[in-house]
């Protein structure tokens, strides 16, 4: 039995048990951190990491266990209880006023003065800034920062608190390669000056990059605690899955077909009207992944959008097998075998209905599920049940409200619905972001397994790894251009690096 | 030391049907026990308020009949508002649309009263959904046109609509046989709905809004254009990418719960008063109270029928409390603003678990 009150544990917790309904989300785990380590705590989409550290900060009440922070037994009742114990998390999704500016939020809540709050942040805001780099101007309104930037509003919340062990649940999630770089040098930092991070993550590069140990969990346990220095990725990845996971896929080299999709000089705004895509040409052929990287944010989501019918391009024009369809209506398009993984998720759902409405989100209005105004549901469900086997999808039932489920499979439910006609052409953005090893692997091969049946791919990633494993070209765009089109075989990291800094760019003699 | 009450709120992931139930009673009966506070201070005795209110509304043949006659509008509102509100479009206007089929189907009624029944009453229906429909046209295309809030537009309307009314039967509707009365003189015959016996209940309307209530239900669960509402009012963003036409959507509902109320006020003027009357005479807030009907209801066209004929039974005992015990009209408006916030309130209790603990304060 550990020795729970020893000092030198910033957090232990024993035999902490969590049942939601149908799922044992935390098995009898015990987890403990020691003061000034960097913790990460790694598993599955599903594997109870968040569910874990709701727990500790108060979210949620364990139904079995107990908990020690700094050698003392603590209730932990809510987040209130947990900053006054020192404990500060900063979630996945941000919890920012976002028309309020970076010093109103804060002090949100705080018991400053009452008049002019903000000045006691600005001093704060200062020492963050000469202390970890946490740097941001106090007078900005959340809504014009960045994702990194918000990230860096929520330490500073949780700094100003009084936090001195700090939970990251996927702090990098939504950073750009650059961001990452620059969070990671500032849970150095903390980490230095005596904080305690507990880094929740599913990227294997992570665990090596910033932890001095590391808890795999697997199906709601713990399966082991590590140091991080006398483990690899190899063993760290079975221990998370369970199994061998293999790193690189199986590709046969491509057989492209006639041009399913040709794009011509396309300009398109974005929500502020400004210019995002600025006469962006391409084709991408049958039987081929047309890969585009680049740092999120350089016109690949209105692009996209344009695409697929959900925003109107301002000039150029776009052809699929031949026959024009500049600006058609989302409808149009899906009736010509376009399909569409966003990058949101949550855009391609309705999560209060069921599975089997999902799987029909696109198709409800088509023979065999509709006769004339009604739908048949014992063909819809039979349907539903068809590609929950096919896809594996984990659900309790295909009447489940997808919004139950977990993020890999409500991915599977999207691509069920999107790939499972064979479609003509498949544009998938982000299409494993946020998603485990596990799941990210089936995905990859499922946008493999398309292209070789003969279906056109344009797949949009941030993750340079996955574009170089899936892509038989390469486009990198960069402010709204296509800096140049590579066949996959001739581009390496650096090349590509340059073009998606801008800093590089090569003619587009492929492109035709 | 001492100890202070404290509420921790846990969402719960699934509902079971039996709390949605429990949460919906307790909270009736929470708002009955307020509102006995309310007849505390008026000076009456809650416990035979509610006796005159129950008995008024139920305890009598003639009671029970006048809960269904003013059941009828609440369900017509109600089924068109439960279309609306799934697909997240908040028509506020019913009341105003009532008004503006009432509107129609005098004007029908007053310039064809040689028309045989058979023709002249299934017209007057429809004028009354056009008309109904047509005035909820508006904000709906202020909606998808130029982004205006529904729930405002809708809203202004009603005061547009109450206004039009006034106008006609202050001015050119006057009837020459009503006195001086703001009355337009008495519909033909042939414009006259039939009544059950010697009841004030217009029996084709009540079949209609029935046959409504079961087409509402089959309509949003069973067909394509149900998928849309619904899919529109979970996630718009889902229902643009899935190739739905919002704008449809939006067009749909509201020209179908425009319509309904619309037929609520067709009801009232032929089978109740048989002519146009100032805007209160009409309806006594039918379109709004309708509201109250459908979030009881949940938003199910079938529930509807049930939750139309509590309030409708509400709207008798209030009458009747006013008569036995002296007071003043707007108690009852009161009791429908306690009821409504009571409901939605219990939403809460549905879709959270909450705790009380006894903290220590250190």
């Amino acid at each position: 039995m550990p020795n729970p009150s020893e000092p030198h544990l910033a957090v232990a917790m024993y035999g902490i048990v969590k049942r939601f309904p149908g799922v044992l989300a935390n098995d009898h785990i015990s987890f403990e951190v020691r003061a000034g380590e960097i913790h990460a705590l790694l598993g599955e989409n599903g594997a109870g990491k968040t569910t874990l550290m709701n727990i500790l900060y108060g979210i949620y009440q364990p139904d079995e266990g107990v908990i020690y922070v700094k050698g003392k037994r603590a209730t932990i009742r809510s987040p209130r209880d947990a900053i006054r114990l020192g404990i500060g998390m900063v979630h996945q999704q941000y919890r920012l006023v976002s028309t309020h500016t970076v010093a109103e939020n804060v002090v949100l809540g705080l018991p400053v003065s009452f008049l002019f709050p903000e000045r006691a942040a600005r001093r704060w805001l200062e020492e963050f800034s000469q202390k970890y780099g946490l740097s941001v101007d106090p007078n900005a309104r959340i809504w014009q920062l960045s994702a990194g930037e918000q990230q860096r509003v929520e330490i500073i919340k949780a700094l100003c608190r009084g936090a001195d062990i700090l939970i990251l649940d996927e702090p990098t999630s939504m950073l750009t390669p650059g961001e990452i770089d620059e969070l990671l040098g500032i849970i150095r930092r903390m980490a230095a000056e005596g904080h305690t991070i507990i880094f929740i993550t599913h990227k294997l590069d992570e665990v090596f990059a910033i932890s001095e140990r590391v808890t795999v969990l697997r199906q709601g346990k713990v399966v082991a605690t590590l140091e991080t220095a006398q483990t690899d990725k190899t063993s760290l990845a079975r221990l998370m899955v369970g199994r061998d996971v293999i790193f690189q896929l199986e590709k046969k080299p491509a057989q492209p077909g006639e041009v399913v999709l040709r794009v011509e000089a396309l300009h398109v705004l974005d929500d502020r009207r400004l210019p995002a895509v600025r006469g962006v040409s391409l084709t991408v052929s049958a039987g081929e992944i047309l890969g585009i990287a680049g740092v999120a944010g350089n016109g690949q989501r209105e692009l996209v959008e344009a695409l697929v019918g959900l925003r109107k391009s301002q000039r150029g024009r776009v052809f699929l097998k031949g026959q024009e369809v500049t600006n058609q209506p989302p409808r149009t398009l899906i009736e010509q075998g376009v399909c569409y993984i966003p990058g949101e998720r949550a855009m391609g759902l309705a999560p209060g209905l069921s599975v089997a409405e999902n799987l029909i989100l696109k198709d409800y209005c088509q023979e065999p599920f509709a006769r004339g105004a009604f739908l048949d549901y014992a063909v819809i469900n039979a349907h539903a049940n068809r590609l929950v086997d096919q896809y594996s999808v984990t659900t309790p039932s295909p009447a489940t409200p997808v919004k139950l489920l977990s993020g890999g499979n409500i991915q599977r439910v999207i691509l069920a619905r999107e790939t499972c006609q064979s479609p003509t052409l498949l544009i998938a953005a982000y299409p494993t972001s946020g998603l485990d090893v596990g799941a990210t692997e089936y995905i990859r091969q499922l946008i493999l397994q398309q292209r070789d049946q003969g279906t056109a791919v344009l797949l949009v990633s941030e993750d340079l790894e996955e574009i170089l494993q899936l892509s038989d070209r390469i486009a990198v765009m960069f402010e709204g251009e296509i800096m140049g089109i590579l066949p996959a075989h001739q581009a390496d990291l650096g090349t590509i690096g340059m073009m998606m800094a801008g800093a590089q760019r090569i003619p587009m003699s492929e492109a035709a | 030391m001492n100890n202070w009450p404290h509420f921790r709120l846990e969402k719960r992931l699934t509902v079971p049907p039996w709390l949605e139930f429990l949460t919906l009673a307790v909270s009736l009966l929470l708002a009955l026990v307020a509102i006995a506070v309310l007849f505390r201070v008026l000076g009456v005795n809650p416990i035979v308020a509610y006796q005159r209110i129950f008995r008024g509304a139920f305890g009598s043949l003639y009671g029970l009949t006048e809960t269904i006659v003013k059941a009828i509008p609440l369900m017509m509102c109600g089924i068109g508002l439960s279309l609306a509100f799934r697909a997240r479009v908040y028509n506020i206007g019913a009341e105003g649309q009532l008004l503006v089929g009432a509107i129609c189907a005098t004007g029908l009624a007053l310039s064809r009263p040689g028309w045989p029944s058979w023709a002249l009453r299934p017209a007057m229906f429809l004028v009354g959904f056009i008309g109904g429909a047509l005035w909820a046209l508006i904000p709906a295309l202020l909606k998808v046109r130029f982004r205006v809030d529904e729930t405002l537009s809708s809203l202004m309307m009603v005061y547009i609509a109450s206004e039009l009314v006034n106008y006609l039967v202050y001015g050119p509707w006057k009837g020459a046989k009503e006195m001086g009365f703001p009355y337009t003189d008495k519909f033909s015959p042939s414009a006259q709905l039939p009544r059950l016996l010697n009841t004030r209940i217009h029996y084709p309307t009540l079949i209609l809004a029935l046959v409504l209530a079961v087409l509402a239900y089959v309509l949003i669960q069973r067909t394509k254009w149900g998928f849309e509402i619904r899919v529109t009012g979970e996630n718009p963003e889902a229902a643009r990418y899935a190739g739905m036409n919002y704008f449809k959507t939006v067009l749909l509902v509201m020209l179908l719960s425009g319509g309904m109320a619309g037929l609520a006020g067709v009801g009232e003027v032929a089978g109740i008063h048989y002519r146009l009357r100032y805007p209160q005479g009409i309806s006594p807030g039918y379109g709004f109270t309708a509201i109250i009907v459908t979030w009881l209801a949940r938003l199910n066209p079938l529930l509807v029928i049930i939750s139309a004929l509590l309030l409708g039974g509400l709207l008798v005992g209030g009458d009747a409390i006013q008569v036995a015990l002296g007071l003043p009209v707007a108690t009852i408006y009161i009791f429908n603003g306690v009821i409504l916030l009571f409901v939605l309130g219990s939403d809460l209790f549905t879709h959270y678990k909450i705790r009380l603990e006894w903290r220590r304060e250190r």
